[in-house]
């Protein structure tokens, strides 16, 4: 064994970070051994992020050591590209790509093969098509990146990495993004790398995957170290105590409702990227819609909430064509909805949180001719924060000031404070933690049985399972498959939601 | 007849001018800069071309002098937009204002009469095939710019700048470098823009003189896509309607209304490529047809 491979891949010792008011790293150590794929969990704010931006010098520690194979790191690398020549490589969450330029130009970008100070094109797609075949990453060199779905662009990203000799790869919540085959896929190339000797660090929450896919793991909470645990010897229930503290009930699965009268329903319903669609939804029952992203599910709720004109089929609310009516008709009329985008869409992120709150009961409970009173205002997000748990200094800092989870608490509390006969929920629980996970969901059922209709799309498959009394897939636009709470098991849904369910009818024909 | 080589001619040499800038705006584009300051560097261009070649008496120097000018106005744009973070829109806009009141001012001290200084030992550039040395070097332009951009490192980088500056940044490629190159370059070819107009179309230097050429030149990066050729083709256009409003003015229809003949293509032009876009990307009031 070479010196080299002696020394841990990457070690890190006594690394502390402060930022104004928080303590984000506490003296956190973690070695990785080379070859080794090493999870990095954690709720958000745990400090996993801290962490690898320190390590990818993207942060500076105000103390500690890292050690790349042995070697010291004086203070830390100055930029992420003294970490790439260290021989690290990150996948960033959001991907850092040039959707213009195609996948060659992206993967050689900045350490290009040259021919008379021109790029050389024909080296570079050659480069692409080696490292592809060598780690089992297929992907088109003249592809437009822009053009890729999501896996496909991650590729990218990995390629890029490989290119530049990166040894270890840091990914950063790889397979948020991802449909459960091309999670298994990535997961496949990674475990490929490591057997080549390279080494992953993995930065995720979802236990699942921890459990299939890494050899160890490193568990932060509140900025320290709590659990160092070898994968094959643990389990979900012990890692997901170690995140949050306490003992967690993971992946519950609800008892089911009590369907009653329609109150939604869908005929033929045809928009952008939606095609003559069709489906019901009960008072006392929780509609889960599964797919993977793109396949236009934000479409129809934006169309059912009357973002998006319907071109064509017929949409009933308590028996009430809505059709073409507005937004605002369709809200007076008994609608609620949370939108995905939290952030751009469902909150002003610079208005207070009371104010937020206030949002859409401005016309109804709120109103006192034509005005606002400042203290019914107040008063009204006072409730609000009290009966959802809403984490907040005071009612008068910006919504921009709260969590991911508690600005979701904010923007569900304040749609099922319409009491509104339907609600739209998109991805309720996208990037929350798994304490505010289980608060949101058990407020989705409770408003379930209380005898409201709850439209709920997700990317989530443990939420669409856990929550949906009926689970419809969506794959290019039509809704494809139809299961009962007790059919839709992964596997199943996985299958069907990768286009798969049309095939399978077909076989049994 | 109409269209004969004269009108050719006439068009290419109106060509030159928006499309020297329009090359200069194509480069900051594609770096992520956001470039409408080209009027105001092509007038910075053209008086110190007319002012350097009065008292040295070489055209030559005059455009050399020019395109250090307006290189150097052109740090007004880096500094603001890149370094200070600046907004791009009111900085050219500025730029533009400053441009026109500057050279007025330095043409009552310097040469100490108002309106128009010309003077026929005033030296130009000369004529080659009837068209100026730079208008040529406009075309060579073009086709390094076009070789350049898509083929050279450079322009890779650059084009990844533009796009994605957090992402070059992470592979270790300095966007802030990159913008301030692609501004100064730009700054460069305006002023050769502002020379070959003050000493190649005219020998004069009149306040104002560029009269919204560098505003078709940011139409024409805009119509061109910011690509060197797709430029070239839509200065083309621009270089043609201000020589067919020349001819039309022979024909007896007032210089007023033939003046106009480029803005009105500029209006046609801006209104054909956003009805364009408009049907690539339909609209949420579902106005599509």
């Amino acid at each position: 064994m070479t010196r080299r491979q002696a020394e841990p891949a990457v070690e890190l010792r006594g690394i502390t970070k402060r930022f104004p008011g928080t303590l984000a790293n506490d003296a956190v150590d973690l070695t990785v051994r080379h070859g080794e794929i090493h999870a990095l969990m954690g709720e958000n704010g745990a400090g996993k992020s801290t962490l690898m931006s320190v390590l990818y010098g993207m942060e500076r520690a105000d103390a500690g050591t890292i050690r790349i194979d042995g070697r010291a790191i004086k203070s830390g690398f100055g930029s992420p590209s003294d970490a790439m020549a260290a021989g690290l490589g990150m996948v960033h969450q959001s991907f850092k790509l040039f959707d213009s330029l195609t996948v060659a130009e992206n993967v050689v970008y900045a350490a290009e093969p040259r021919r008379f100070g021109l790029v050389d094109r024909a080296a570079a797609r050659r480069r692409v098509r080696e490292l592809a075949e060598e780690h089992g990453l297929a992907v088109d060199p003249d592809a437009r990146v822009g053009d890729l779905p999501v896996g496909l662009r991650q590729r990218v990203e990995i390629l890029k990495l490989l290119h530049r000799g990166a040894r270890t790869l840091i990914l950063d919540e790889p397979t948020a993004v991802l449909t459960p085959a091309e999670a298994d896929a990535l997961f496949a190339v990674l475990k490929s790398l490591a057997a080549q000797g390279r080494t992953v660090i993995l930065v995720t929450h979802k236990l699942r995957e921890v459990l299939e896919g890494s050899d160890n793991v490193t568990v932060l909470r509140d900025g320290r170290v709590v659990a160092r645990l070898v994968t094959a010897e643990t389990s979900a229930d012990e890692i997901a105590a170690a995140m949050t503290g306490r003992a967690v009930e993971l992946d519950r699965v609800h008892a089911p409702g009590t369907p009653a009268d329609v109150v939604l329903a869908v005929n033929g319903l045809t928009t952008d990227a939606v095609h003559d669609l069709a489906l019901t939804v009960r008072a006392g029952e929780i509609v889960g819609i599964a797919g993977v992203a793109g396949n236009g599910q934000s479409e129809l709720v934006e169309a059912l909430a009357g973002l998006r004109p319907t071109t064509a089929g017929r949409v009933t609310l308590n028996s009430e064509d809505i059709t073409h009516a507005s937004a605002t008709e369709r809200r007076v009329k008994g609608l609620a909805y949370v939108p995905e985008d939290r952030h751009a869409v469902g909150t002003a992120p610079a208005a207070s949180v009371a104010d937020n709150l206030a949002m859409g009961h401005h016309r109804t409970s709120l109103s006192s001719r034509g005005l606002l009173p400042p203290a019914a205002v107040r008063a009204h997000a006072q409730r609000l924060v009290e009966r959802f748990g809403i984490k907040a200094s005071s009612p008068e800092v910006p919504a921009s000031a709260l969590s991911g989870g508690n600005l979701q608490k904010l923007l569900i509390g304040r749609e099922l404070a319409h009491d509104a006969p339907l609600l739209l929920v998109e991805q309720p629980t996208r990037g929350v933690d798994i304490g505010a996970i289980q608060n949101i969901h058990d407020q989705l059922i409770a408003y379930r049985d209380s005898g409201h209709a709850v439209l709920l799309v997700s990317a989530e498959l443990s939420e669409i399972r856990g929550l949906a009394d009926r689970v419809l897939v969506m794959y290019e636009g039509r809704v494809t498959a139809t299961y009962t709470k007790d059919e839709a098991d992964e596997r199943t849904l996985g299958l069907a939601m990768a286009g798969g369910a049309g095939i399978a009818v077909e076989a049994v024909d | 007849m109409f269209f004969d080589s004269d009108l050719l001619m006439s068009a290419l040499r109106a060509l030159t001018p928006i499309l020297l800038a329009a090359l200069g705006g194509a480069i900051c584009e594609r770096a992520g800069v956001f470039n409408i300051g080209l009027e105001g560097m092509m007038l910075m261009g053209c008086f110190t071309a007319v002012a350097t070649s009065w008292f040295t008496g070489s055209p030559w120097l005059g455009v050399l002098a020019a395109a250090l000018a307006a290189a150097a106005y052109s740090l007004i744009l880096a500094v603001g937009t890149v370094t200070l973070r600046g907004d791009a829109v009111v900085l050219g806009v500025a730029m533009n204002l400053l441009a026109v009141g500057l050279t007025s001012f330095l043409l009552r001290t310097i040469f100490g009469v108002q309106g128009t200084f010309d003077d026929p030992s005033l030296a130009g550039l000369p004529l080659i095939g009837g068209l100026s040395p730079l208008a040529y070097l406009s075309w060579v332009a073009v086709a390094v710019a076009a070789v350049m951009l898509s083929r050279h490192v450079w322009g890779l980088r650059l084009r990844g700048v533009g796009e994605a500056p957090d992402a070059a940044a992470t592979l270790g490629v300095s966007p802030a470098q990159y913008k301030y190159g692609a501004v100064l370059v730009s700054g460069v070819l305006c002023g050769l823009a502002g020379a070959q107009l003050a000493l190649g179309n005219v020998t004069l230097f009149t306040e104002n003189m560029t009269a919204g050429r560098g505003w078709i030149a940011v139409v024409a990066v805009m119509l061109g896509r910011a690509a060197p050729v797709g430029v070239l083709l839509a200065a083309l256009l621009f270089g043609l309607a201000e020589a067919a409003g020349f001819r039309l003015q022979g024909l007896g229809l007032p210089q007023q209304a033939t003046d106009a003949a480029p803005y009105v293509v500029t209006l046609g032009a801006l209104f054909l490529t956003t009805a364009r876009r408009r049907r690539r990307t339909p609209s949420p009031s579902g106005a599509v047809s």
